[in-house]
């Protein structure tokens, strides 16, 4: 299995670099992921992003996708997308370190 | 499978089940419930808003004048047992706490065990400019009658220029409909002789032709060899019918002469009004295996209407139908849930020029290549016009075998392994 390296650990991810481990992550990796996917600065609304991801994997096991990120999170679909440009759910799963969200089909 | 003649400690004594949609889980379900109480034991509802029963699978033949359109629909009383009762009326809300279902009218059905079978909804409003300017004209769904009826006559005009297929946003019920419409397109064309006039384009939220790899690989590569272009990772977030172009989230634009848009989908409208009992989108979020909604250990969804990692498809609801009703009978009988769904899905794929696709899958393994339900069946993931003759032959077994809540020859509820060779894409 691939490994990356956050915050000076080595982290154990999938192919697309996707977390395995939820718990292994912590906050100061965020920046770094981040950056990876060209997200140059969090600002706080990309964290009420985060954050929202975190909780939503640890109640129901999977990330949100856009659509229920849209309806629940506080952050519209436009807004999401400004946040995250290459796909929210996607970008926001890798920065707060869950696995990718499962396709429903 | 339990018997008709239960032992009289059944649990099914004076009880009353009801069972929210008349489609096809709901039809299903209330027939096998049949065969397994006896009438005098168990009273059987079913609630649906109207009286017609749509032949979902036959939408897609629509359009392409393969099908016609008064064909597809069939009373819904006339599909379900004697015994059932069966009631036409709008629901309002459900009472989760009282175990009351509220219709128009007043009326007040209380129930010892639920079943919500009323399938998904489209929402084509809930997309920015979908239901504006163009539709009807040149913007269109197959995904209900009037939109696929629509879209025949919109076909027979079309001469030439831009045809795009696109899928607002998952979950969408049966999700390689819309891959089916985009291969019969091409042939369609191709028989009218115009097919190097027509630009065909399949646009889709996912990052491939379908979500699981192998499969995702076969069926992008039907659309490569139809010369049909693919755009991936596309949300649709508007539709700009004066300029003819679909927006995504994104900003990337795909201009279109005809748009045939699968909307978002959502739970039926009640769902929402009844608390405790739906997701985000209206779903209802049962346990993945036992289809038992968590905390409410008499309340159960089955089919479109469930909010599970599984496909929208009639396949799948006659699948999950003998385990819900094995685990209706325990709960009635106070025994704990012995029946578990794996998440089985079959679909045949039609691809136009008489050729079909069959895939098989479930919760776990993702559709493989092989032989179906066993090394010696239909070929799985290959176009043959076995699968084609099946698919057709299909809509017979719905009437006839399906929803009458019968097995299907040779076809069980967990997904067959024997016959399958394991690829990677």
């Amino acid at each position: 299995m691939p490994t990356a390296t956050y915050n000076n650990t080595d982290i154990p991810v999938d192919d697309e670099g996707f977390f395995t481990d939820p718990a292994r992550w912590t906050e100061p990796m965020a920046e770094q992921i981040a950056k990876e996917t060209g997200i140059d600065t969090l600002t706080d609304r990309h964290w009420v992003v985060i954050r929202f991801m975190r909780e939503q994997y640890a109640a129901k096991g999977t990330g949100p996708t856009v659509r229920v990120l849209g309806k629940t999170s506080g952050v519209s679909v436009k807004e999401l997308y400004q946040l995250f440009p290459k796909g929210p759910a996607k970008t926001a799963a890798k920065i707060a370190g869950i696995p990718k969200p499962r396709g429903c089909i | 499978m339990s018997g008709r003649h239960l032992p009289h400690d059944s649990g099914g004594v004076g009880k009353h089940i009801v069972i929210l949609g008349g489609g096809t889980s709901g039809t299903m379900t209330a027939n096998r419930l049949c065969r397994t109480y006896d009438q005098r034991e168990c009273r059987i509802t079913v609630v649906d808003q109207n009286d017609d029963h749509l032949y979902h699978p036959g939408l897609l033949f629509v359009p392409f004048g393969l099908a016609q359109p008064d064909h597809l629909v069939r009373p819904r009383p006339r599909q379900l047992n004697a015994a059932v009762d069966y009631k036409q009326a709008r629901i309002e809300r459900v009472d989760l706490d009282a175990r009351i279902v509220h219709l128009a009218g007043g009326i007040r059905l209380t129930y010892d065990v639920l079943v919500v079978a009323t399938g998904a909804t489209l929402l084509p409003q809930e997309t920015e400019g979908l239901t504006g300017t163009g539709w009807g004209d040149k913007v269109f769904t197959f995904y209900d009658l009037p939109g696929a009826v629509g879209l025949h006559d919109a076909l027979e005009r079309f001469e030439g220029g831009r045809l795009v297929v696109d899928v607002a946003d998952l979950p969408l019920k049966c999700p390689v409909a819309p891959l089916e419409f985009a291969f019969l397109a091409d042939w369609y064309f191709r028989r009218r002789g115009i097919r190097d006039r027509v630009e065909l384009t399949y646009a889709t939220p996912l990052d491939g032709a379908f979500t699981k790899p192998v499969a995702a690989k076969a069926l992008g590569g039907l659309l490569k060899d139809k010369g049909i272009e693919l755009v991936t990772e596309f949300t649709l977030g508007e539709v700009d019918g004066e300029r003819g172009r679909l927006v995504s989230y994104d900003e990337r634009e795909v201009p279109f002469d005809l748009a045939v848009v699968v909307p978002l989908h959502g739970g039926a409208e009640y769902v929402e009004r009844s608390e405790g009992l739906g997701d985000e989108l209206g779903f209802v979020p049962v346990d993945p295996h036992t289809l038992q909604l968590p905390g409410r250990p008499e309340v159960f969804a089955i089919g479109d209407a469930a909010g599970l990692p599984a496909s929208k498809a009639g396949s799948v609801a006659h699948f999950e139908g003998e385990v819900l009703v094995r685990n209706i009978v325990r709960h009635l009988a106070g025994q704990p849930l012995d029946a578990f769904f794996d998440g089985h899905a079959n679909c045949f794929v039609e691809t136009g020029f008489h050729k079909a696709l069959l895939i098989d899958f479930n919760y776990d393994t993702e559709p493989l290549p092989g032989h179906f339900p066993g090394p010696v069946g239909l070929p799985l993931m290959k176009e043959s016009h076995a699968a084609h003759l099946g698919k057709l032959a299909f809509e017979w077994l719905y009437w006839h075998s399906l929803l009458p809540g019968r097995e299907l020859p040779g076809i069980g509820t967990a997904m067959p392994e024997r016959g399958k060779h394991h690829v990677s894409a």
